[in-house]
């Protein structure tokens, strides 16, 4: 899985020194960092192929980083509302390699509490650009097809955050499990219009893998109006892909 | 195709692979003979069969791959072979023998096998064996199937050689290889709620000498050994292996790189070696609190973690393997590059399998990563590694100097030079 039409200042290894010269600026922030490894995770565990069933190993690692970085966000208070009102496409080129993640948690590049924000995928077109309270994200790792919408998170109390976090997680597992189709329903009664939490965006991708692509239009189309035709257009294309896949075998 | 396993047979005449197509090639060593001493030591296409074919899987709607994720051999009982081979679902047990006879004289049968006419028969005669080209026929002989929900990633065959174990991510299954239809649960570690699922069982193996013994290693870095003997049900450990976690080195992928890829007990049955994304440990089976002995493959991908994390190549299984005299341990890493580790001296090295640098007969020229900034002639520095180029699987005869090591879609074998 690799990273496609994406620029961004790599600061592994031996560069770092020259990075920290020739740019004090560009260095990014832990937390930043942290969120920008958090978003790559949720984008790998939606990524679940159509018709192989995903690798059970791989989806528990991932889940366990997952579960210790929002740990770790929770505990710093650092698990606050984004509101990304700035510009979609300069963000694309301010994703950067999260190498201070991967030294010890303790080396924090900066105590500066940098407003985290996220990267727009400039495929998906939000409806919703003028609604405040909410925002629409695609980390940027994704293929065009495959358009996701990581989701953000609303500061209302962090215990609640917390559950409902542990809860999608849960549901990822729960659908590894092959929970029939008709969970589905029982996903819409829980998605409160109010915000836009993981648990929509987590479930309506994992029960994609079931449902078939353009289904996960209706998850999302539910909650928020923000369905596009990009999105639409691309997901059609997928629903024929796993047609022809089906008739041929 | 892409070799997802390689396995020599117990006395190392036979070679097995199997790949992403299901199919299972067969190399066998070439005797010595007077008109081509060279000759020893090549080993060439014994049997080529397809084990496994892709399925689908109505219920779940899901495909089951074909792909050959485990070979073990039988150990030898007459004239012919056996072998066991698994995709993500399904064990096969493989007979391959030889044919280079033929009877010819039949009373009711003509030479093409049509039924005569009962009035053409007009004497009796005893068929004779007649030489024919050698033919090597592979038949499956048994199907262990239904018994997995799980992608199965390891089987492995007891010292009883009677029976066989098959471990998938969450349940270790033991069968006998005479029965098909039944297996029983010896390990299971799916919670009763999937929502607390954390650790999955990466690998397990049998003590090659004793038949009650088997150690499982798990996402998590641990490994436990179990005995049969103690419970049906194996969830209780008899031993716990893990090392302490160094609390200067911890990072949000200290968990992923601690996963334990492979697991292989040393020929002696005294200890047994785990890989993990970054290094091998060697562990006594009598000291539980720490490995023995730790080399590291790979450590200058230690920085690289993140780029590795976001390219998946940090999920790589990376399997590992002793020589003979267990004094000897390899393992595969990026570029095509693999190393081995002599305990003894703590040496080790670092070889390429690629046609540019493996010419037939040609010495394998040491190859060395650069660490530093500066550059000597002949390093390679790590950005310029290829990691699609990645050796997962090598393998060790069982008693010489000549290993095999798959290379993606390629299989080299190298041995010590003779002189």
């Amino acid at each position: 899985m690799f990273v496609r039409g994406l620029k961004r200042k790599c600061f592994d290894g031996e560069e770092d020194i020259e990075g920290t010269l020739a740019g004090i600026k560009a260095i990014p922030s832990y937390n930043l960092q942290r969120q920008s490894l958090l978003d790559m995770s949720l984008v790998k565990l939606q990524l679940c192929h159509m018709l192989v069933e995903p690798n059970l190993c791989r989806s528990v690692l991932i889940a366990n980083t997952v579960r210790q970085i929002q740990e770790e966000m929770t505990q710093d208070g650092t698990w606050q509302m984004i509101n990304t009102q700035s510009t979609g496409q300069a963000s694309l080129d301010r994703l950067v390699s999260t190498d201070i993640l991967c030294r010890s948690s303790r080396d924090q590049a900066e105590g500066k509490h940098v407003p985290a924000y996220s990267t727009f995928s400039k495929d998906f077109e939000s409806d919703e650009a003028q609604d405040s309270s909410e925002t629409m994200s695609t980390a940027s790792s994704v293929q065009a097809p495959r358009n996701l919408q990581s989701n953000v998170w609303e500061m209302e109390n962090p215990q609640e955050n917390k559950g409902n976090f542990q809860k999608s997680l849960d549901q990822i597992f729960e659908t590894l499990e092959n929970k029939s189709p008709n969970s589905v329903e029982d996903l819409f009664s829980e998605v409160d219009n109010s915000y836009y939490d993981l648990d929509t965006m987590l479930t309506g991708m994992m029960s994609n893998t079931k449902m078939g692509h353009c289904d996960s239009l209706e998850t999302f189309s539910s909650p928020t109006n923000t369905a596009s035709n990009s999105n639409c257009k691309s997901d059609l294309n997928d629903l024929d892909h796993i047609v022809e896949i089906l008739v041929e075998s | 195709d892409i070799i997802s396993t390689v396995e020599f047979n117990y006395t190392g005449d036979l070679l097995a692979t199997g790949d992403k197509g299901g199919r299972v090639v067969i190399f066998q060593r070439e005797q010595e003979t007077k008109s081509r001493p060279l000759s020893r030591g090549e080993y060439n296409v014994y049997s080529t069969f397809q084990s496994h074919e892709p399925e689908f899987d109505y219920l779940k709607s899901l495909e089951i791959e074909e792909k050959i994720n485990k070979i073990r051999w039988l150990p030898q009982q007459n004239a012919a072979h056996f072998l066991l081979s698994t995709n993500d679902k399904t064990i096969k047990l493989w007979k391959i023998s030889e044919r280079d006879k033929r009877a010819e004289g039949y009373n009711l049968k003509d030479e093409d096998g049509r039924l005569r006419e009962p009035f053409r028969v007009t004497e009796l005669r005893v068929p004779t064996l007649k030489p024919m080209d050698l033919m090597v026929e592979a038949s499956p002989r048994r199907t262990f199937a239904n018994a997995h929900t799980y992608h199965i990633n390891s089987i492995s065959v007891n010292s009883d050689y009677a029976t066989y174990l098959s471990a998938d991510d969450l349940r270790i299954n033991l069968w006998h290889l005479e029965v098909t239809n039944r297996s029983f649960n010896i390990v299971d570690i799916k919670p009763a709620n999937m929502e607390e699922l954390t650790e999955v069982i990466t690998a397990a193996e049998f003590h090659p000498h004793h038949c009650n013994v088997f150690v499982y290693s798990s996402s998590k870095g641990t490994i436990r050994l179990c005995d049969m003997r103690s419970s049906a049900l194996c969830d209780q450990h008899s031993k716990f292996f893990e090392e302490p976690e160094d609390p200067s080195s911890r990072s949000f992928f200290s968990e992923i790189i601690s996963s334990i890829s492979d697991v292989k007990f040393s020929h002696s049955g005294r200890y047994m070696m785990t890989r993990d994304y970054l290094s091998v440990k060697v562990w006594d089976l009598n000291m539980e609190n720490r490995p023995v002995e730790t080399y590291q493959v790979h450590e200058y991908l230690r920085s690289k973690l993140c780029s590795l994390y976001e390219n998946d190549c940090i999920f790589d299984k990376f399997e590992c393997c002793w020589n003979g005299s267990d004094s000897t341990i390899m393992t595969g890493s990026y570029n095509n590059f693999f190393r081995t580790f002599e305990r003894e001296t703590h040496r080790d090295i670092t070889l390429e399998a690629s046609r540019e640098s493996s010419k037939p007969r040609a010495i394998l020229k040491p190859r060395k990563v650069c660490t530093t900034g500066k550059r000597k002639k002949d390093e390679i520095t790590v950005d310029s590694l290829d990691f699609n180029k990645k050796i997962l699987h090598t393998a060790w005869h069982p008693m010489e100097n000549i290993i095999a090591v798959a290379a993606t879609n390629n299989l080299y074998l190298f041995q010590e030079k003779v002189n």
